[in-house]
């Protein structure tokens, strides 16, 4: 179903981070960007769609006072809103925001807890999210243009650090829920964004971190360190199926939109492709096996497609130099 | 990232150098090369044992370990580990201690990277303890301390959830980011491939707390299951065996962190690496904060275990002088990187003080106390970086 393209050399080694790779394609300048980050610093390649051009470029946390720690950064991850994209790193010290070609720093939010911040950012509307190990998601307000970002809303509604985040829009009709956020504990929290953040639902874990979520059709994906995936209906809290679907820590879990197709990649080295589809008339869903990627020897840390069909998909494991391409038959 | 993870670093580092020099020090019993300066007798050798893990777990040093702090870089593990063997009558050259440490820190790697789940990181904590009160059992006073230390490090991480002991795990994963030292034994035992990455395989018993991949459960609105459906792992797994024991004593059931040098004989030697340990030459802005650290944790380490002026045995990690000349000679480059530094010029007069005081308590037994404190200041200077 899926073959192996060439893969993308990256100057560092991943480090072994949840959902550690970020992909945003840029379809009228027919290129891609990807991140991946090792230890300090962000790798970001962006690559162009016929294969012949690959520009590289790294970032490093700042923080205020560099003299008194090397601040690791827990997560990089793009933001797309409406007019324009961010790439979002969240480090030790604060949270930094740079246009999406990583060129231009436009804003730093230093945290002054000392908790360490894992930060998972995503986007919706105006706002940009991201995570604090306390359990707190920061709302952040974004401009269409320029570096007037401000913090709108503190949420504290987890007990635990937030793992993940993911929003999502349908854009036509009015989504109930836009926002979901997982903590270590397995928890979930489902919201509705608006002037004000609203909590639609809670949806209990079993004292097992969820490290990777997704939204998609009112539906929430959720990965976790057993190695299940649970599908539960964001509003209700209804289960409607459970995968055993790795024998070890799930990393990554994604969604290609358009087409329903789930990837799923964990601890035991393999990356493996599901459908979903979802009965209107019912209002349940199907969950079906496609597909299975085994990486040699590798502890997979982030998984994506690169795609809304899900007609390519990328992968970066622990101290792998590379991004590896899958691309369908 | 992970402020907990310090003390479970000091333990499973030290516990596989501890087996490194078991394994060594049996070898010299063994050894056909009588150029070594003295053989050593089992008496020695439990005495080395006793010197490094009495300090190793003394309550001191322990203490100042189990706070919560940042994971500390390469060199500072590498000083405090080399003074800790240091701690007996046991003398290592700068090479060698640099093998050592290769060796060291890639079996903990290869244990981290299997371990089943982040939780069992202590079980492999423990076996190593487990190990270290075999070598001292019969010197009731340090199996008494490596109780203790073990009664406090239950007490530490019983509450812990298992997110938290997989940051714990994370960290430890950058620490040894880039690794990719071979090692013979492990690649006879093809744990590791001939590229320095260790062996993944998708067989095998799943985690506790995991299931065997290979089922999808479809549920109704009122939670009832409709539908099952299977498939294809892409591996071979089996059901999760027993879980290990937590407490002091137990069977741990997984054997990471047992004693892998026990079967083999001394001529195991060290490949030569393609990408060894890269040290990072640009100015450390953490150095200041780590050469404090580095003070508390020297000082906390008691006074009596430094050596009472005897000439010192000196250890050989390769099989042959030769060997070790070259590797001294290559590690010639690495050396010159290390400049010297005088910000510990109180702690070393004090510990010239201290030891010329018991040098001269022992004055009628043959002795070097000048050499060996000399050479001691200057393999402790020879370590540290300029500021």
């Amino acid at each position: 179903m899926y073959h192996k393209e060439k893969s993308i050399q990256i100057k560092n080694s991943a480090s072994a981070l949840y959902n550690n790779l970020s992909v945003l394609r840029i379809a009228p300048r027919r290129l891609t960007h990807f991140t991946v980050v090792h230890a300090n610093m962000v790798n970001m390649v962006s690559a162009s769609w016929d294969g012949l051009n690959y520009t590289h470029r790294q970032l490093q946390s700042k923080e205020p006072n560099v003299a008194t720690s090397t601040s690791l950064i827990m997560q990089a991850a793009f933001c797309v809103l409406p007019s324009r994209d961010l790439l979002v790193l969240t480090s030790q010290k604060g949270i930094q925001m740079y246009e999406s070609d990583g060129s231009i720093m436009v804003y730093w939010h230093a945290l002054d807890t000392p908790e360490t911040p894992t930060g998972k950012h995503t986007a919706f509307r105006y706002n940009c999210f991201t995570r604090v190990s306390s359990g707190a998601f920061l709302v952040f307000d974004v401009p269409s243009k320029g570096s007037n970002i401000t913090l709108s809303e503190v949420l504290e509604e987890h007990k635990e650090s937030i793992t993940d985040m993911a929003s999502e829009c349908s854009g036509s009709q009015e989504c109930i829920a836009n926002l979901v956020t997982a903590d270590d504990d397995g928890n979930l929290c489902v919201w509705k964004s608006g002037e004000e953040f609203q909590l639609l639902n809670k949806i209990p874990g079993f004292d097992m971190s969820c490290s990777s979520v997704k939204l998609w059709k009112g539906t929430v994906v959720a990965g976790y360190g057993t190695g299940q995936i649970r599908l539960y209906e964001a509003v209700t809290g209804i289960l409607h199926a459970e995968i055993n679907a790795h024998a070890r820590w799930i990393y990554s879990v994604d969604v290609a939109p358009f087409s329903g197709l789930l990837l799923s990649a964990a601890e035991d080295s393999l990356v493996r492709v599901w459908h979903m589809t979802i009965n209107p008339d019912t209002n349940s869903v199907e969950v079906a096996h496609l597909h299975n990627e085994c990486v040699t020897d590798t502890q997979i840390c982030g998984a994506k497609f690169c795609d809304g069909d899900g007609y390519a998909f990328a992968v970066t494991g622990y101290d792998l130099s590379e991004i590896i391409r899958y691309i369908q038959s | 990232m992970s402020m907990r993870t310090v003390p479970l670093v000091f333990i499973n580092l030290g516990g596989e150098m501890l087996y490194i020099l078991d394994q060594r020090l049996r070898a010299h019993n063994t050894s056909e090369d009588h150029s070594d300066k003295g053989l050593w007798s089992e008496n020695d050798r439990k005495r080395v044992m006793n010197d490094i893990v009495g300090t190793m777990f003394s309550k001191a040093f322990m203490d100042e370990l189990l706070k919560p702090q940042q994971l500390y870089s390469h060199r500072t593990m590498k000083t405090v580990l080399t003074r800790l063997a240091h701690a007996s009558i046991m003398r290592l050259n700068p090479a060698s201690m640099d093998r050592l440490y290769e060796l060291m820190v890639m079996a903990f790697k290869y244990q981290v990277f299997l371990c089943p789940r982040p939780k069992d990181l202590l079980l492999i904590s423990y076996n190593h303890m487990d190990a270290i009160r075999e070598f001292v059992k019969d010197t009731p006073v340090v199996v008494n301390q490596v109780d203790e230390t073990h009664r406090k490090i239950i007490e530490a991480y019983s509450s812990l959830s298992e997110g938290q002991f997989q940051l714990l795990r994370q960290t430890l994963l950058i620490f040894f980011q880039d690794m990719h030292v071979r090692v013979s034994l492990f690649l006879k035992n093809q744990i590791q491939n001939p590229n320095g990455r260790f062996a993944l395989t998708t067989s095998g018993p799943v985690p506790q707390g995991t299931d065997v991949p290979g089922l999808i459960r479809i549920f109704d609105c009122h939670g009832r299951e409709v539908r099952r459906r299977e498939f294809p792992s892409g591996g071979s797994y089996t059901s999760a065996i027993r879980e290990g024991s937590f407490e002091l004593r137990g069977n741990r059931v997984i054997r990471l962190g047992m004693n892998m040098y026990v079967c083999t004989h001394a001529e195991h030697t060290l490949e030569k690496s393609c990408s060894t340990l890269s040290t990072d030459d640009t100015p450390n802005p953490l150095a200041k904060e780590e050469l404090n650290l580095l003070a508390r944790l020297m000082g906390s380490m008691k006074a009596e275990n430094k050596p009472r002026g005897e000439s010192g045995f000196r250890i050989n990690l390769f099989t042959t002088d030769e060997e070790e000349e070259e590797a001294g000679a290559s590690g010639g480059a690495e050396e010159s990187l290390y400049g010297v530094i005088n910000i510990q010029a109180m702690q070393d007069e004090q510990a010239a003080l201290e030891l010329a005081r018991i040098a001269g308590q022992f004055a009628e037994q043959e002795e070097k106390p000048e050499k060996l404190s000399g050479d001691k200041g200057e393999e402790l200077l020879a370590m540290m970086d300029d500021l």
